[in-house]
């Protein structure tokens, strides 16, 4: 063996990089508290250390680091929503993505090989009509494509000429793409945890000190923390955890169900979604095809997965792509959505002073990881709601203003 | 495949019902405020935990009343809604 090799095989001062230190003490208290050590808060918390010089934060997850619905979900990254206020908001996501593996020093793996969505029928494609003209107008790569240009991005799509399903058209998203999920929460995680931000892992809020309009203080399972602002960002737990502060979210939990099969060797350039069909897929950088979305037809928080939705998920990926018929499922899980009444997020205050949310991600949350992040450090810093951030109030279900995203979420609902 | 017992058709497939969410009070539409609109059409029971929903079979358009739990997803008992007493 050389002995260099053994030299610094053996050393103490062998130069390990520790990107995220293990979980301190707690604080008595801290400027800032998180909930939800998910993409959303440690973006959130990069964004405050970074950007407006808030270090006294302390990001509080219950199980582990990005454990939740930051690992669960599939991973894509698009604009090509309905309303202008959504599309202006992703569309701000998207860039933040396009540059984010500089902006965090970290590999986060962004391929933007855009998004093609089928529509099997006339009535699909008008409304394919209307996201496109709404995101031309705002600045997005979004147009209606025919058959013959279907074909010639996708060309081992089954078009089903003339049968049951024939593919009509599409709507192509020239922006859409994927990101690595892990890599995106472990970057802002380490750029935070440099800054001075604290992470703790299994550290479970398990309520609230309330005076007046104002939260003094959480309390957890390792101990109390005052503090001076809170955000919540806990996916799934989002209903749960609001409720302990006495906030009633108009939030239902559904699993949502994926799968990833074997490695292929590349041959799917682009993310192929089917409205009809509620089935969509990507390849992955290592080659496996993620299958995703089917959301289970009724509320429930066990995140089990089904005979019935997989079989579900096969047959559209089958019908779309024959040849995938013999190829072995490699993988299953669900993730828990919190779905509001009108598919679009919370985010902004809450009836509680300094209890801010960011909540109300179902089943489009990864992609809006940076924006959101972004969005809500510069609403805690200044204590004000950005203009892009006003039209997600919880205040828009009493105002009756929701933005219905309904047919623009790429799961099925 | 899970299996629901319907009330009026037995044990069937679940893939036969369709869940239409927790039962909501009815509201007097000359009593209520907008506030309480807004909370009766937006905010359904999700705790975790037992509630009852109103679930349909499909093919022979039944509505009946569940008792589920939201987190083992056991459905503990099905019932028609004309033995509706006491519940919300």
């Amino acid at each position: 063996m050389p002995l260099g090799l053994l030299k610094y095989g053996l050393s103490r001062d062998y130069p390990v990089s520790e990107d995220i230190p293990a979980t301190p003490a707690l604080k008595p208290s801290y400027d800032v508290v998180i909930i939800g050590g998910g993409g959303h808060g440690l973006s959130c918390a990069h964004h405050l250390a970074k950007y407006h010089g808030i270090t006294s934060v302390a990001v509080l997850e219950k199980g582990y680091l990005a454990g939740g619905n930051t690992a669960r979900n599939t991973t894509t990254i698009r604009s090509n929503y309905i309303t202008p206020q959504g599309i202006a908001f992703y569309k701000e996501g998207v860039a933040l993505f396009e540059t984010l593996s500089q902006e965090l020093d970290f590999n986060v793996m962004f391929s933007q090989r855009g998004q093609l969505t089928l529509a099997h029928s006339e009535a699909t494609l008008r409304s394919f009509h209307a996201r496109a003209e709404m995101g031309k107008h705002l600045g997005t790569r979004t147009e209606v494509v025919d058959q013959k240009a279907v074909q010639e991005l996708v060309p081992s799509l089954n078009m089903d000429y003339g049968g049951a399903l024939e593919i009509l058209g599409g709507l192509w998203h020239a922006d859409g793409g994927t990101a690595r999920h892990d890599a995106v929460a472990w970057g802002y995680a380490a750029q935070a945890s440099r800054r001075g931000v604290e992470i703790h892992q299994r550290t479970e809020v398990q309520g609230f000190e309330i005076a007046g309009d104002r939260v003094q203080a959480v309390k957890t399972n390792r101990g109390r923390i005052a503090c001076g602002q809170v955000l919540i960002a806990t996916g799934g737990m989002n209903y749960d955890v609001a409720l302990m502060a006495g906030v009633e979210l108009p939030i239902r939990c559904y699993p949502l169900q994926a799968m990833v099969t074997q490695p292929l060797k590349p041959w799917l350039n682009t993310l192929v979604s089917s409205v009809s069909l509620h089935t969509y897929l990507v390849q992955s950088s290592r080659g496996e095809v993620v299958i995703g979305g089917g959301s289970d037809p009724y509320q429930l928080y066990s995140t089990r997965s089904t005979l019935d939705m997989k079989e579900h998920l096969a047959e559209g990926a089958v019908h779309l792509f024959p040849f995938l018929q013999g190829v072995r499922l490699l993988r299953q899980w669900a993730g828990i959505t919190d779905m509001t009444p009108d598919n679009s997020p919370i985010m902004g205050a809450s009836p509680l002073d300094n209890l801010w949310l960011d909540c109300g991600w179902g089943t489009w949350g990864f992609k809006a990881t940076p924006v959101a992040g972004k969005r809500m450090a510069e609403t805690i810093a200044s204590g004000r709601v950005p203009d892009i951030l006003k039209p997600f109030a919880l205040e828009r279900f009493e105002t009756f203003q929701l933005l219905n995203e309904m047919g623009a979420t790429a799961a099925s609902h | 495949m899970k299996i629901m017992t319907c009330p009026m058709n037995g044990p069937r497939n679940i893939d036969e019902f369709q869940s239409f969410g927790p039962v909501r009070d009815e509201l007097d539409p000359e009593q209520t405020a907008d506030a309480d609109w807004s909370r009766h059409l937006f905010r359904a029971e999700n705790r975790k935990g037992v509630v009852v929903e109103w679930w349909r079979h499909v093919p022979s358009n039944y509505f009946f009343l569940a008792e589920r739990d939201l987190v083992s997803n056991e459905i503990i008992r099905t019932f028609d809604a004309s033995q509706r007493s006491g519940q919300s």
